[in-house]
């Protein structure tokens, strides 16, 4: 039971990872229809964001999230101005293909300017006291992991479901033309969404950096591809899915390792993709077009 | 414009297919006698550039030393020409270049850096009779052909992988461990390799091993496996691979209250290790390399110096074994007083002395000697033993 336990705290801490980033991809996908292969690497270029404010600039941790989430937010607006917008009406495969070439851009600049080597963040960044609970262990920094995702979902649902600019994502996410005929600036619309979605994954990526503790150019691949299929797994558009299918993979991931063999927790990740393409191509809650962004 | 461009690609690489073709199948380049005074080329054949251009740098320049201290000493009997040339980190590359080294009249190859590097360089070696001596060649079995025999003139200085493994199985077993996990990257031959040796030779020596988890190269979340493994019992841990996965392994381990022994091969062997893991968990921490600048001898202190003075740097185990074998290159030069056959013949009944140790060579044309295995106390090297991979 301890064993248990333990295990879910692990599958919870990374599945909160995956889900952050899985809510960008459904954002993207929700309002625009395209699959964002980029935004794995806006995730890597916040922890590099993060490591670059705390290790020269000696920011504390707080600040250097903010300031990775905000970058990453603007850089997530600029990728849409300049690849994504002159593409809006062309095929879908079009903007897809360019999702990779951006993502390839991202993760070699970074590579070409800050080595391939991996990175550390300072030791003292961050308190890291573990308590037990009767055997079972959580540290500082997996609660903390908690609380950041479980604030920003919040307010993340508050912002699509409260707000002016939250009706006017769903309104467009519903029917462009539409909402552009009631006055809403769809451009806008568009370039908000990929800013929440960024800074989403820009928090990711220094909750990851700050908590493994090593970073690197090419780390946005594997998560941002599991993310994306937490998104599918949850019905791609669908923001309370991308939430519960970051956690189920995350979870069933490390029960995979926990219970099974290690050797297929990556395999279980595709087989659940593989196994939601074919029964349920919607998704767990996909079919779910109101609250579609 | 586009066309022709295409059509002159398509020729030329014919030509260079062609190119390479004959030359492939060309024949033994003439033994020559030499006497006192001789100048002597040695092909330098490194990955300069490309992706494993830091282990081809510095082997480069531990040759270049080699060569240069050899040059100028009192009673060298030859004039040694070194001629170096850059293989861009591609076995294909590699091959194009020994064949043109060789071509040039080269006495031996010294090189390439890497295991898949220079075992596409061993073919040429025994079509045109030129020695190559391989300073990092760790693959197993990776100086023997397809019938299993080992490739007449390619020789390694360096230990192999399986040698390691085993080496340090004996080194668990003389700490008075008897159960083991091993945890290893799946998705590394390097990492695979080890573990299964490690297993078969820890069960061997009686000791048993109670559970073996995988990991992948690029994973950072290992909370999982760990947890699973802190429940088990066990008294030695064994990580095979490299450092930027057993760095975050043993954060995560020790962090996770797994304090039993962790060993590890020499693909911990990084500064990046200490980052990565802390230096506060880096303690009852082992692993086997072939170099370590802790309780250094004489001789290795003043290869130290003459490295930093020469290239205002820090030798690696890179250069260090680049150094010995063309040290050994070198001796075995001037043992046969001729190249080609003779020189082979010396090579392979050579005794030598280098800063990794004493050796002569065994069948599989790879060095008989003993493993270094390290303590890690507080990130620091301390406390280096020698351990005999084949002690029963």
């Amino acid at each position: 039971m301890i064993q248990f336990l333990q295990q879910m705290i692990n599958g919870l801490s990374l599945g909160s990872i995956y889900a952050l980033i899985a809510l960008g991809y459904t954002m993207v996908y929700g309002i625009i229809k395209l699959i964002n292969f980029a935004h794995g690497d806006v995730y890597m270029l916040g922890a590099f964001v993060a490591f670059y404010a705390t290790t020269f600039f000696h920011l504390n941790f707080f600040v250097a999230l903010v300031v990775a989430m905000v970058l990453c937010g603007v850089l997530g607006v600029v990728i849409e101005r300049i690849a994504y917008k002159p593409l809006r009406h062309a095929t879908r495969i079009t903007a897809l293909i360019t999702a990779m070439g951006v993502s390839y851009v991202l993760e070699y600049t970074t590579q070409y300017f800050a080595g391939s080597e991996v990175k550390t963040f300072p030791t003292d960044l961050l308190d890291n006291t573990a308590f037990s609970f009767g055997g079972v262990r959580i540290t500082m920094m997996q609660i903390y992991i908690f609380v950041i995702t479980i604030v920003l979902m919040i307010i993340l649902t508050y912002i699509v479901n409260k707000t002016k600019m939250g009706r006017a994502m769903r309104a467009v996410s519903v029917d462009e033309d539409a909402a552009k005929l009631m006055g809403i600036n769809v451009d806008t619309t568009i370039s908000f969404t990929f800013f929440l979605g960024s800074c989403l994954a820009g928090v990711a990526g220094v909750l990851v950096g700050v908590y493994y503790n090593s970073i690197n150019p090419l780390m946005g691949m594997t998560p941002g591809l599991k993310a994306f299929i937490a998104a599918v797994f949850g019905g791609i558009g669908n923001i309370p899915g991308a939430m519960i299918g970051g956690l189920f993979i995350g979870i069933a991931e490390t029960l995979v390792t926990a219970y099974g063999s290690s050797l297929y927790k990556d395999a279980i990740v595709y087989v659940i993709l593989i196994l939601v393409l074919i029964l349920k191509p919607d998704g767990l809650l996909g079919k779910n077009v109101k609250e579609k962004v | 414009m586009k066309g022709n461009f295409w059509k002159v690609l398509a020729s030329g690489s014919i030509v260079a297919s062609m190119l390479v073709g004959c030359s492939s199948g060309g024949t033994a380049q003439e033994a020559v006698k030499l006497s006192e005074g001789d100048t002597v080329k040695i092909g330098l054949n490194y990955e300069l550039s490309g992706n494993v251009a830091t282990y081809g740098q510095a082997m480069d320049k531990g040759t270049q030393l080699a060569i240069k201290q050899y040059n100028e000493s009192d009673d060298a009997k030859y004039k040694i020409e070194a001629v170096s040339m850059d293989n861009k980190s591609d076995s294909a590359e590699a091959t194009s270049i020994a064949e043109k080294l060789m071509g040039e009249g080269v006495a031996m190859q010294i090189g390439p850096a890497t295991s898949g590097d220079s075992i596409a360089t061993y073919p040429s070696s025994e079509n045109n009779k030129v020695p190559v001596l391989s300073p990092a060649v760790t693959q197993n079995g990776g100086m023997l052909k397809e019938d299993g025999t080992a490739y007449e003139y390619a020789w390694r200085i360096c230990f192999e992988d399986s040698a390691q493994a085993s080496a340090m199985a004996v080194f668990a077993k003389d700490l008075g461990k008897t159960k083991a996990v091993v945890y290893s990257d799946a998705a590394n031959d390097y990492a695979k390799g080890l573990a299964e040796d490690f297993v078969a030779k820890f069960e061997d020596l009686g000791g048993e091993v109670v559970a073996q988890e995988n990991y992948t190269s690029g994973d950072t979340d290992f909370n999982a496996a760990l947890s699973k493994i802190k429940e088990l019992d066990f008294d030695v841990l064994y990580v095979p691979g490299y450092y930027n996965e057993s760095g975050l392994i043993i954060k995560q381990a020790r962090e996770a209250g797994i304090t039993q022994t962790i060993l590890g091969p020499d693909g911990m062997d990084s500064p990046k290790l200490a980052e990565l893991a802390g230096k506060e968990n880096l303690n009852d921490v082992y692993f086997t390399t072939a170099y370590t600048t802790v309780d250094a001898s004489d001789e290795l202190t003043s290869f130290i110096e003459a490295y930093k003075a020469e290239y205002d740097e820090e030798p690696d185990m890179f250069s260090v074994l680049a150094y010995d074998a063309t040290n050994l290159g070198l001796q075995a030069l001037e043992e046969a007083g001729e190249t080609g056959e003779a020189l082979n013949e010396a090579i392979k009944n050579i005794e030598f002395t280098g800063l990794t140790g004493s050796f002569t060579f065994d069948e599989e044309h790879t060095p008989l000697k003993k493993v270094l295995v390290v303590e890690l106390e507080n990130g620091v090297q301390v406390n280096p033993v020698e351990v005999d991979p084949n002690a029963e």
